[in-house]
């Protein structure tokens, strides 16, 4: 093993000239050692995984077109019929009558409200921490570092006996107002406006006599729409797709968001506990569609999102 | 940047106020939502119900409980298996995609790995039992084969760890996966080529440039990924739901959630578990300043 790193590790740490090296063409294993094998195999390891990945959401997806004995007798990829997502969308809003639509827009008020409440405090934030110098600066960062790396759900218990001490318990602002407490958003705004706004920009416009707000909101805000949408993203999605913190502050069944919600479907339906509970005409078609609405704003953003979730913000390099 | 020390009192003055103002919204937020509930937690878990010192009381009640040891043992069992995967196959996707597949073909890939992710949290959980479930999954006969014809078999005590590693695999690995091919991407074009004209196979180059090269990201990903699974919640809460079978403190945090709330609610004790966890994911949180040294917040300055 050492016998075949020294060679690579020599190369790497002495820097080499592959102009140069690329005149003379190699005769190094490279070329075609093992043809088409090599393809192959990349393709069946991507294949298996692909399917991996995406079967289960293509399941999901045509599930709700079938009846439950459909479900379990016939072919697990056949598509079944429209009419069918159209009964089982009816049994949803039978249910409890309609306690469903009262999810969702729980969900909407709110996985909004805290977006809202987030991108108004962290943007600024994350602008203030990098591009002016004030007292306590450093101290806020260093915090701001050490709660985002904290295990967010070990601070639910307490957070909820804080919220039943000033009486928000059973309130839309028990959820919107932690949820508008993001540290992950004022640290990316913070990275972004320290890597990519030229203070030379910034001291013009203040030599020039604009005010601090009036540089933040003429120049850095519409400079930072790229993080703008990354807030907005990892925020929503975060909000959306809590349960922890809404199964513990939310009482009341109306006032659950639909995450909470559709385990209440699930405890609700025969599919995991056969005999186990009444009829209340919620079976696997009306949970796997009940399933889907609730992924489907998710996944619009994702769909929107894809360009600079795959390529843009992780990958650094301008490579492709 | 050196303004800060050149700036005239007045200007600094200016400087501050209107820095207190950018930052104001998120400092009340922060001291509510962060500092107040760690401290309201410590705070908890040093006293009893009467507000009066404990010492290491509540703590000895947390850890000494008969269901403490089997929550983190089955929280230990879901993290081997779990971060072994992660690591494995966000590591070696990347790899391939980086190294075998071009252009748009690697970009879809990357997309179709992530998508799981848009399920995070009880949609997945939901999907993945539907996927278990003899009766209704699409590998049934698959099921069946091997032994497990109704649900209650599959969801064994001894299944759950891999389950719940399966679960968490699917939804998350594939961040992890455009995040690891980032930093291969960024490995300068220069020291590959020059591995490459050495006669390095792709196998030595993956194995000798790419992975120790990005091994700061490896650590990164290990340690930020023990820190999210030691707040398993979700998953085995809705299994226990469905199926009354399973443990409902199966996982740490749904222990703590019992002592909080369960029959004999104890909210000090409850603390007391926080915090031993937050103190179990902070260790790992230095760790991570000092390996990866990606948290400077000096760089700038």
């Amino acid at each position: 093993m050492t016998v075949t790193r020294n060679p690579v590790r020599a190369t790497e740490s002495t820097g080499t000239t592959p102009q140069v090296r690329q005149a003379t063409p190699t005769r190094g294993r490279r070329p075609r050692a093992n043809g088409w094998a090599r393809p192959v195999l990349v393709w069946l390891i991507l294949l298996a995984f692909g399917f991996f990945f995406v079967l289960p959401i293509v399941w999901l997806i045509l599930a709700p077109t079938k009846t439950s004995t459909e479900l379990a007798n016939s072919f697990p990829f056949a598509v079944g019929s429209l009419g069918e997502v159209g009964q089982a969308w009816q049994h949803l809003v039978a249910f409890q009558n309609g306690i469903i639509l009262r999810w969702f827009g729980n969900s909407a008020l709110y996985s909004f409200g805290g977006l809202a409440l987030a991108l108004v405090t962290s943007i600024p934030a994350g602008y203030g921490l990098s591009r002016i110098r004030f007292r306590g600066r450093k101290l806020l960062l260093t915090i701001t570092l050490i709660v985002m790396i904290m295990p967010a759900a070990t601070l639910v218990i307490p957070m909820f006996l804080e919220l039943n001490a000033v009486k928000l318990i059973g309130t839309p602002l028990a959820l919107i107002l932690p949820f508008a407490y993001f540290p992950f958003g004022v640290y990316l705004t913070y990275v972004y406006f320290s890597t990519s706004l030229q203070s030379s920009m910034l001291e013009a416009a203040r030599i020039d006599g604009a005010s601090e707000f009036q540089i933040f909101f003429r120049i850095a805000v519409p400079l930072a729409r790229p993080v703008i949408a990354m807030v907005t993203f990892f925020s929503f999605v975060g909000n959306w797709q809590n349960f922890f913190l809404p199964s513990l502050v939310m009482p009341s069944d109306d006032q659950q968001p639909i995450q909470v919600g559709l385990s209440q479907l699930m405890s609700s339906s025969p599919a995991f506990n056969p005999g186990g509970t009444a009829n209340l005409g919620i079976d696997a078609p009306e949970l796997t569609l009940a399933i889907l609405l609730s992924v489907i704003p998710v996944l619009v953003l994702f769909l929107f999102a894809q360009r600079s979730l795959v390529s843009g913000m992780f990958s650094g390099g301008t490579k492709g | 940047m050196t303004t800060a020390q050149t700036l005239r009192p007045a200007q600094r003055e200016r400087s501050n106020k209107a820095g207190y103002l950018f930052v104001a919204g998120y400092t009340v937020l922060l001291i509510a939502f962060g500092v107040l509930p760690t401290t309201y937690a410590l705070a908890l878990a040093f006293t009893n119900d009467q507000w009066q010192f404990t010492g290491f009381g509540q703590f000895i009640v947390a850890v000494t409980d008969y269901r403490f040891l089997q929550s983190m043992a089955n929280m230990g069992a879901f993290l081997v298996i779990w971060l072994t995967a992660t690591v494995v196959f966000a590591v070696g996707l990347a790899l391939v995609l980086r190294n075998f597949v071009r252009g748009r073909a690697s970009v879809f890939w990357r997309f179709i790995f992530y998508l799981p992710g848009a399920l995070a949290g009880v949609a997945s959980t939901l999907v993945w039992m539907f996927m278990l479930s003899p009766q209704a999954s699409p590998i049934a006969p698959l099921l069946h084969a091997i032994g497990w014809t109704d649900f209650g078999q599959v969801v064994q005590p001894q299944n759950l760890p891999g389950i719940f590693a399966v679960m968490a695999f699917w939804v998350g690995v594939g961040g992890w996966i455009i995040i690891m091919y980032g930093a291969v991407n960024n490995i300068s074009d220069d020291v590959m080529e020059a591995a490459r004209l050495d006669g390095a196979s792709s196998w030595q180059l993956a194995w000798y440039v790419q992975i120790p090269m990005i091994r700061q990201w490896v650590v990164y990903m290990l340690i930020l990924a023990f820190a999210g699974g030691t707040q398993l919640y979700v998953e085995p809460q809705l299994l226990f739901v469905a199926s009354k079978q399973v443990d409902p403190t199966w996982s740490p945090n749904q222990l703590a959630v019992q002592f909080a709330f369960g029959a004999t609610s104890n909210p000090n004790v409850a603390a007391a578990l926080s915090v031993v966890l937050l103190v179990v994911g902070l260790m790992f949180a230095v760790v991570l300043v000092k390996r990866s040294g990606m948290f400077n917040v000096e760089a700038e300055d």
